[in-house]
C-alpha cells in the first residue's frame, strides 16, 4: 500500500486497519497486543517506583527519629495492640494470595472464579480497614493523637505489661514524633487501601459486565501489582511500628 | 559534507487538507482528546497564561525595588508577591514548560510512534495541572501565601496565617501532573520506538527528556510526601518538623531539597535537548560527541540527586557533609560543561545561519554558562557563606532558569512553531525579539550579581539607598525584558492566520518530525517509519531529497 492511499484511508476511518491481529481492546496507537501489554505493565512498575519514593520520605524520617528517640519509640510501640497488627498482616497476606489467584483466573478466562477471588480480596481489604479504624479509635481514647489530644501522661509511670517504660518528661514528649509518624505512615497506607478497594469495586463491576476474561488481562494484572505493593508496604510497617523491642 | 541552509520555496507550499488541527472541531474534541499534539497545544496555552501571571508578579517586584523604601507594596504584600512569582514560575511554568508542550508534541513523533503510551494519563496530567492552577489562582485571590516558594518550616507550619495549605495542595497536584508526564515519556521511549530506532539513533532531545523524566518520577513523590507532612503539621499538628514536639525543621529542608534540587535539572534538561536540536540544524552538522552529550544528560540526572544539601550550608548541617556535598556539587558541573563544549565544537566549521531559534540558542549558551559557573562559586563553601541569601543567588538562579531555560523554551517554540501550526512566524520581528530579550535579560540580572556580592539580601521589600542605582538598572532591564516576551505572544498569535505556509521541512532538519506534513496527521505517520539512519545525518536527508518527493497531506 503506498503512502497516499494509506493517508487517505487514515483520514476517512481515523485509524489504520491491522486485519486479523486487531482485537477490540488493542488501542489504536499500539502495533500489537504484546506491545500494549508490555507498555501497561512497565508503566505500572514505574508508578510503583514513584510510590516507593513517596513512602521513602516517611521511612527515612522514621529511621532518623528512631535513632534519636529510641526509648520513646519503644514505649510508643508497646502501646499498640500486637494482636491487631498480626491480624491485619494475616488479612493482607491472604488478600495478596486471593488477588494473585484472581489474576490467574483472568488469565485462564474464568469469569466466575475471577469474581469470587475479587470479592474475597475486597472482603479482606475491608476487614483490614475495620481493624485499623478500631486501632485508631483506641489511640484516640488513649490520648495518643499528636496535635489533637496528645498527653504524655501514660509514658511517665510505666504500664502493666511494660513496667520499665518509665520515661523522663522530655523523652515522653518525644513519643509524639513516634505517633506522628505512626499516623502519617498508617494513614497513607490506609489511603492506598481505600483507593485499592474502590478500584477493585470498579473492576468487579466491569468483570460482571464481561470484561477482562477475553485475553485482555492487563488491568487486572496491574491492579494486582498495586495491591501487592500496598501489601508489601504493610509488611515493612508492621515490624517497624509494632515490633520494637517486644521481648522486654 | 555540510551544506548551506536554503529555505524551500514557501510560495509553493500548501497547508495539508487533513491534520490534527482540523480533523475534528468543537470544544469537546479538544477537552476530551487523547492526541498528544492537541494536549501539547492545551498545555502551551495554559503555561503561557501562567507565565504572564508570574511575569506580572515579577513586574510588581521590580517596581517596588525601584526605590529603597517599601512604598509601592507593603512588606507583607511584597512577601506574597515574590512567593506567587516563585511558585507560579517554578511549578506552573518552568517544570512543565518544554516537556509538556514541545516534548509532548515531538517525542512520540521523534521515536516514530503514533502517540504517547498512555494518552488518557496524558490528558489526566493536563487536567491535574489545570486543577492545580485554579487552586493557585484561588490562593492568590483569597489573600495569597507568603512562605516563599520553598514552604520553609516552621515558618509555613506555625508562624503564618496565609493560605499555606491550599498552596501546598496545589503544588502537590501539579507534582502529580509532572509525574504522569515523566512516566508517559519513559514508557514511550522504551516501548514505542519505531523499527530501526535504536537508543543511539534517538535525537538528543529525547535523551534529555528521558533523563528529566527519571528525575520527575523519582524526585516528585518525595516533594509530595513532604508537602503532605507540612499540611498535616499545619492542620492537625503532628510533630515531624516541629522542634517543640521533638521534630526537626532541618529534616524538612533535606526532604524538600531532595526534590527541589533535581527539580532545577527537570527544568533545564529539556531545554538542553532543544539546544542540541537547534544547534545541529542551523550549523548543518551532527552534534559533536553525540554519545557524550547523551550520557551527560543521564549523568546530570544521577549526580543531580546527590547535591541537595548545598542549599543548606548555613543551616547547621555537619562540616563533613557540607564538604562532601560541596565536592559533589562541583562534580555536577562536569556533564553540563561537556554539553557546552560539545555544542561549541558542533558550531566549529559548521555552516551556521542565524535564524531566530539559533539566536535564542546563542543566548542560552552564553547565559547558561555564566549561570552554571556562578553555581560553582556558590557550591564552594567559603563563597557560599558570603553569598547565600543575597541577590547573587537570585541572579545565579535567573541566569540558569530565565537566561538558560526560558531562552531554550523560546528557541524551541520558534523552531517547532512551523511544525505545530503549519505556518512560519515573521522572521524579522522575531529576530528583534530575540535580541531584545537578550539585552533586557542581561540588563536585569547582571546588576543583581553585583548587588548580591555587595551584600544586598534577597526577599526584602526595602534596601539601603546606596543600592539604588543598580536596582534601577535592573528594573529598567525588566521592562525591556517584558517587551521581549510580549512580542512573541503577539506575532506568534498573528502568524496563526497570516504567517507564511511552512511546508513539511522548512529548516531542512533531519528529525522524523520534519519528514511528515506540517501540521501532522492525528496518527503522525501514515505508515510506521523504518529508521535506517543516525540522528542528524544531513547526507541521508540530501539523498532522500534527491530520490523522492516529500508528500504533503
Amino acid at each position: 500500500m503506498d503512502s497516499h492511499t494509506l493517508a487517505a484511508q487514515t483520514a476517512e476511518t481515523g485509524h489504520i486497519e491491522h486485519g486479523a491481529d486487531h482485537p477490540p481492546f488493542l488501542r489504536h496507537h499500539f502495533e500489537n497486543v504484546p506491545q500494549q501489554r508490555e507498555a501497561a505493565t512497565f508503566g505500572m512498575w514505574l508508578f510503583l517506583l514513584t510510590e516507593i519514593m513517596f513512602f521513602g520520605g516517611l521511612f527515612c524520617s522514621y529511621l532518623i527519629f528512631r535513632n534519636w528517640y529510641y526509648p520513646a519509640f519503644v514505649a510508643g510501640s508497646h502501646t499498640l495492640h500486637i494482636w491487631a497488627g498480626t491480624l491485619n498482616t494475616t488479612l493482607l497476606i491472604v488478600s495478596s494470595f486471593t488477588m494473585a489467584m484472581g489474576v490467574h483466573a483472568a488469565e485462564t478466562r474464568m469469569r466466575k472464579a475471577l469474581m469470587g477471588w475479587i470479592i474475597a480480596t475486597l472482603i479482606l481489604g475491608c476487614g483490614f480497614l475495620c481493624v485499623k479504624a478500631y486501632e485508631w479509635h483506641d489511640e484516640w481514647v488513649e490520648h495518643h493523637v499528636p496535635g489533637l489530644n496528645f498527653s504524655p501522661e501514660g509514658f511517665l509511670h510505666g504500664t502493666k505489661d511494660y513496667p520499665d517504660d518509665k520515661l523522663p518528661l522530655d523523652m515522653a514528649e518525644k513519643t509524639q514524633v513516634y505517633f506522628s509518624l505512626y499516623f502519617a505512615m498508617t494513614g497513607m497506607h490506609a489511603l492506598h487501601m481505600v483507593i485499592g478497594v474502590s478500584l477493585l469495586t470498579i473492576l468487579l463491576i466491569q468483570v460482571y459486565g464481561g470484561k477482562y476474561v477475553n485475553g485482555h488481562v492487563a488491568p487486572i494484572e496491574n491492579f494486582g501489582l498495586y495491591w501487592h505493593f500496598v501489601d508489601i508496604v504493610w509488611i515493612f510497617l508492621f515490624p517497624l511500628l509494632y515490633l520494637i523491642s517486644r521481648h522486654q | 559534507m555540510s551544506t548551506i541552509l536554503t529555505l524551500p520555496d514557501q510560495a509553493t507550499a500548501r497547508l495539508p487538507k487533513v491534520s490534527y488541527l482540523n480533523k475534528e472541531y468543537g470544544l469537546k474534541s479538544w477537552l476530551l482528546t487523547g492526541d498528544h499534539k492537541r494536549i501539547a497545544m492545551l498545555y502551551l496555552i495554559s503555561i503561557t497564561f501562567f507565565f504572564f501571571i508570574g511575569a506580572a508578579m515579577a513586574a510588581l517586584i521590580r517596581m517596588e525595588l525601584l526605590t529603597p523604601p517599601s512604598d509601592l507594596l507593603a512588606a507583607d504584600t511584597y512577601n506574597k508577591v515574590f512567593t506567587a512569582h516563585g511558585i507560579i514560575m517554578v511549578f506552573f511554568f518552568l517544570v512543565p514548560s518544554v516537556p509538556a508542550t514541545i516534548g509532548n508534541f515531538c517525542i512520540p513523533i521523534m521515536v516514530g510512534a503514533k502517540d504517547l503510551a498512555f494518552p488518557k494519563i496524558n490528558l489526566l496530567s493536563w487536567y491535574l495541572y489545570i486543577a492545580a492552577g485554579i487552586m493557585m489562582i484561588c490562593v492568590l485571590t483569597f489573600g495569597g501565601v507568603d512562605t516563599g516558594w520553598t514552604f520553609t518550616t516552621p515558618l509555613s507550619t506555625h508562624y503564618l496565617n496565609t493560605n499555606v495549605v491550599s498552596a501546598g495542595l496545589a503544588v502537590f497536584l501539579a507534582g502529580f501532573s509532572s509525574i504522569f508526564t515523566g512516566l508517559n515519556f519513559i514508557v514511550t521511549i522504551h516501548r514505542m520506538r519505531a523499527p530501526g530506532m535504536t537508543w543511539f539513533r534517538l535525537p538528543l532531545f529525547v535523551w534529555s527528556h528521558y533523563a528529566a523524566s527519571l528525575l520527575m518520577i523519582l524526585g516528585t513523590p518525595v516533594l509530595a510526601i513532604t508537602l503532605v507532612l507540612v499540611v498535616l503539621e499545619r492542620t492537625i499538628g503532628i510533630g515531624v518538623f516541629d522542634p517543640t514536639k521533638g521534630g526537626d525543621p532541618l529534616l524538612f529542608q533535606h526532604l524538600f531539597w531532595f526534590y527541589s534540587h533535581p527539580a532545577v535539572y527537570i527544568m533545564i534538561l529539556p531545554g538542553m535537548g532543544v539546544i542540541s536540536e537547534v544547534i545541529s540544524t542551523f550549523s548543518r552538522k551532527r552534534v559533536f560527541g553525540y554519545t557524550a552529550v547523551a550520557f551527560s544528560s543521564v549523568a546530570i540526572a544521577v549526580f543531580g540527586f546527590f547535591v541537595w544539601a548545598h542549599h543548606m550550608f548555613v543551616m547547621g548541617i555537619s562540616n563533613y557533609s557540607a564538604l562532601v556535598f560541596s565536592l559533589l556539587t562541583m562534580l555536577v558541573a562536569v556533564p553540563s560543561a561537556i554539553k557546552i563544549f560539545n555544542w561549541s565544537a558542533t558550531l566549529y566549521k559548521g555552516s551556521i545561519t542565524f535564524e531566530t531559534p539559533m539566536l535564542y540558542a546563542f543566548g542560552f549558551l552564553g547565559l547558561f554558562t555564566i549561570g552554571g559557573l556562578t553555581g560553582v562559586f556558590l557550591g564552594s563553601l567559603g563563597m557560599d557563606i558570603h553569598l547565600t541569601e543575597t541577590y547573587f543567588i537570585v541572579a545565579h538562579f535567573h541566569f540558569v532558569m530565565v537566561g538558560g531555560m526560558l531562552m531554550a523554551y523560546l528557541s524551541g517554540v520558534h523552531f517547532w512553531w512551523p511544525k505545530m501550526t503549519g505556518r512560519m512566524y515573521p522572521e524579522g520581528i522575531s529576530k528583534l525579539a530575540a535580541v531584545i530579550t537578550f539585552v533586557g535579560f542581561v540588563l536585569t540580572f547582571f546588576p543583581q550579581f553585583i548587588l548580591g556580592y555587595l551584600g544586598m539580601p534577597r526577599r526584602y521589600a526595602a534596601y539601603p539607598p546606596e543600592f539604588q542605582v543598580l536596582n534601577v538598572f535592573s528594573s529598567a532591564g525588566a521592562s525591556v525584558l517584558g517587551v521581549g516576551y510580549l512580542l512573541p505572544l503577539l506575532y506568534l498569535t498573528w502568524s496563526l492566520k497570516y504567517g507564511k505556509i511552512a511546508g513539511p521541512n522548512p529548516w531542512q532538519a533531519t528529525g522524523l518530525e520534519w519528514q511528515i506534513q506540517s501540521p501532522p496527521l492525528t496518527e503522525n505517520f501514515a505508515e510506521t517509519p523504518i529508521v535506517t539512519h543516525e540522528a542528524y545525518d544531513y547526507e541521508w536527508l540530501e539523498s532522500r531529497k534527491g530520490s523522492e518527493v516529500p508528500t504533503v497531506g
